[in-house]
């Protein structure tokens, strides 16, 4: 039971940091109704960004909430500029293309970011996975029996963050008139610009806001398994992606639901069955999911325009 | 349809063009300085009109093995440094053409392809990890090209036929070496182990250390499986705290243990880990931090060794790359070594006379221990048992087959 417990707790902590990635995917996707494959690996960015301001800020600034404040706030806006500088230069000039070219843009992207990464020139971390270092200092926040439940304060934390970004982000889509703006895009950005709505603004803060999550999410995931890789954003990405899909792709809430199902799902299979299974039954899932409700959890099936 | 021709054309006559070059290759390097006289064309296997003897080697310098490949490749540089130095071989100059796997089976396949149809390389050095040794293996004994992998344990690696030797032990004896240690030294009684169930040389050691260690009259209490690049193993390792066990035996690689000792501790598991060679690597202080320390793994050579060939090439190595060397560097070292001597007793540089010389290596002074090669083409050596200290090991004890 105590067992169960455990398992329940580190697969939502595990699933948290899938749901904060896993919006950044359905944002783009509902916007542009592009998959940016590159979203992982600017989330990796944004980790190593995070790494080398907590170097920068020394030792004694890394418990402290001004010191975590900073390093999320560089982290986070670096790969908001980053998600501009994509948005602008390399899937702008191709949005009157077929879809699919922007599609293998995005990949050319993240093998270019993951593997750039591992060259070991200059200021480029090398291939080595590195230690993060302990920003935030682990406590027990919780302790059930003789420390059969252990959960842990970055866990809280992390959960929190991934519901109240989820909160906002549902406010800011049909609340706002950024929202408005947004929808309107997403259901025809030509039509939309004919409407006065400044599409080329609203799709680049989009990107910009999608890029700024995935940096958060990528350091709370440092926090959590202390080990970061340029390989990393590949692994996350693609399951951050298949939770999307499982809860319906463009859909806030559905995101955050698949990658907790997801999390759990894994943690489960690996805490009672083996490890290798992990892989095989999140994907299986995911063509059950599609199987039975093709649109994902959440999502409709909308007949395509043509 | 038309244009067809044309263009297929074009494409032959780029290939034919690059091939051409290719046949006649100006190995980079040193070979301008001191114009050694080659011999004249005869020399066997080698291209013609060189004056420098090619050995390949291919290595993990990306991905998640690469301070190994790192490593294995400074220790090489280092022996032909030495070996040119000292005259080089029947004449001629040494130099060694690295090709990076990027740490996976299917690019060191390649690589080692590359090394002997396009380079025409005498011989190849590599690599460390035994899944990417095996696939080398196939293609370097297929070519009848000789292979010296320094430091992959895994049996099947020299099994792959008679051109395939390795300067290290192999996987059953390490196996053997902690589940002695773990008994007799450490009076384990119940232990649990967590494999890597991607790898080869992780699941070999861990089967040998389970046989054995019920042979001691241990019990293994469960083993759990993770899959190499996983940064999350909080659900096996609670499963492993439920059957409450006095160690926990981690045959994997550096870059996951970091990882698993930190969470070890963080779901409350207190007992030591043990592993093998594959935690050597001074990126495990790093990533296991305080959380390794007091934990033990097997290991091909100790540098707190007072010989004085060893303390030779630590000082050697510090002065060209700084830091310690650790095992892998001393085992590149080592096979560079072997392979440099034999080359010298080769009659001439073709791959069976190559093969033969290799093959009748004999007490050869390694700096990781005395290589003689049995009739498998596996060095019998003694192994050390290290403990992991606040950033660096200590010298446990050595275990002898």
């Amino acid at each position: 039971m105590a067992q169960l417990l455990q398992h329940l707790i580190n697969g939502l902590a595990a699933g948290t940091i899938y749901a904060l990635v896993a919006l950044g995917y359905t944002m783009v996707y509902g916007v542009l109704k592009l998959i940016n494959f590159a979203h992982g690996d600017v989330m990796m960015v944004g980790v190593y960004m995070g790494y080398a301001t907590a170097f920068a800020l020394g030792r004694e600034a890394r418990g402290s909430l001004v010191g975590v404040a900073a390093i999320f706030a560089v982290a986070m806006l670096g790969c908001a500029l980053l998600g501009f500088l994509f948005e602008r230069f390399a899937y702008r000039p191709l949005r009157e293309k077929p879809r699919l070219t922007a599609l293998i843009t995005a990949i050319g992207i993240s093998f270019a970011l993951s593997y750039g990464f591992q060259l070991d020139i200059g200021f480029l971390p090398g291939a080595s996975p590195r230690a993060f270092p302990e920003i935030i200092e682990p406590t027990e926040w919780l302790i059930i029996g003789d420390r059969d439940v252990v959960v842990w304060n970055w866990q809280v934390i992390s959960f929190l963050i991934a519901v109240g970004l989820m909160v906002g982000l549902q406010y800011l889509v049909f609340s706002t008139r950024f929202g408005q703006a947004m929808r309107a895009v997403s259901w025809d950005h030509r039509v939309a610009a004919l409407m006065g709505i400044p599409t080329d603004r609203v799709i680049a803060l989009t990107f910009m806001l999608s890029s700024g999550l995935a940096a958060g999410a990528g350091l709370l995931y440092a926090i959590k398994d202390t080990s970061v890789s340029p390989l990393m954003g590949l692994y996350v990405g693609l399951k951050a992606f298949v939770a999307a899909v499982i809860g319906g792709i463009g859909h806030v809430p559905g995101a955050v639901i698949g990658a907790l199902v997801l999390g759990l799902v894994e943690e489960f299979v690996v805490g009672y069955a083996a490890s290798s299974w992990r892989d095989a039954v999140a994907f299986g899932f995911l063509i059950l999911v599609l199987l039975v409700k093709p649109g994902g959890l959440f999502g409709r099936v909308a007949a395509e325009k043509v | 349809m038309r244009r067809l021709a044309p263009m297929l054309l074009a494409a032959l006559a780029v290939m034919a063009a690059a091939c051409e070059k290719k046949t006649q290759p100006t190995p980079s390097g040193e070979a301008g300085t001191q114009a050694a006289q080659g011999q004249p064309a005869g020399t066997g296997g080698t291209p013609a009109n060189a004056d420098t003897i090619l050995l390949g080697q291919v290595g993990a310098l990306t991905g998640g093995q690469a301070t190994f490949g790192i490593s294995t490749r400074n220790g090489i540089e280092l022996a032909l440094k030495e070996a040119n130095a000292a005259g080089g071989v029947k004449g001629k100059k040494l130099a060694v053409k690295v090709y990076d796997n990027q740490s996976k089976p299917e690019e060191a396949a390649q690589a080692t392809t590359r090394l002997i149809t396009q380079d025409k390389v005498v011989l190849i050095l590599g690599d460390v990890a035994s899944s990417n040794s095996l696939a080398m293996a196939e293609k370097a004994q297929a070519a009848g090209v000789p292979m010296i992998t320094p430091s992959s344990t895994n049996t099947t690696v020299t099994q792959k036929g008679d051109y395939i030797f390795r300067v290290c032990f192999i996987d059953p004896f390490q196996g053997f070496v902690m589940a002695k240690f773990a008994r007799d030294e450490l009076k384990l009684g119940k232990v649990a182990v967590l494999q890597d169930n991607k790898s080869a040389y992780s699941i070999d050691l861990s089967d040998v250390f389970t046989r054995k260690f019920k042979e001691m009259g241990g019990m293994v209490a469960t083993t759990e499986s993770y899959s190499q690049g996983d940064t999350d193993y909080r659900a096996q390792l609670t499963a492993i705290k439920k059957t409450q066990p006095d160690g926990i035996y981690v045959p994997g690689y550096y870059s996951e243990v970091g990882v698993i000792a930190r969470q070890a501790r963080e779901v409350g598991l207190k007992v030591p880990l043990m592993g093998g060679d594959g935690w050597d690597s001074e990126k495990l202080f790093e990533l296991g931090g305080s959380a390794i320390t007091g934990s033990y793994f097997s290991n091909h050579y100790s540098p707190d060794n007072p010989d004085a060939r060893v303390q030779k090439f630590i000082a050697d190595y510090k002065a060209t790359y700084g830091g310690v060397p650790d095992a892998l560097a001393a085992l590149g070292y080592d096979a560079a070594r072997v392979a440099i001597e034999a080359l010298q007793r080769a009659k001439d540089l073709s791959g069976p006379a190559v093969r033969d010389a290799i093959a009748q290596t004999k007490d050869f002074p390694g700096v990781a221990g005395t290589v003689t090669l049995d009739e498998k083409r596996n060095a019998v050596k003694s192994a050390v048992v290290l403990k992991v200290g606040d950033g660096k090991t200590q010298y446990v004890t050595t275990i002898s087959p």
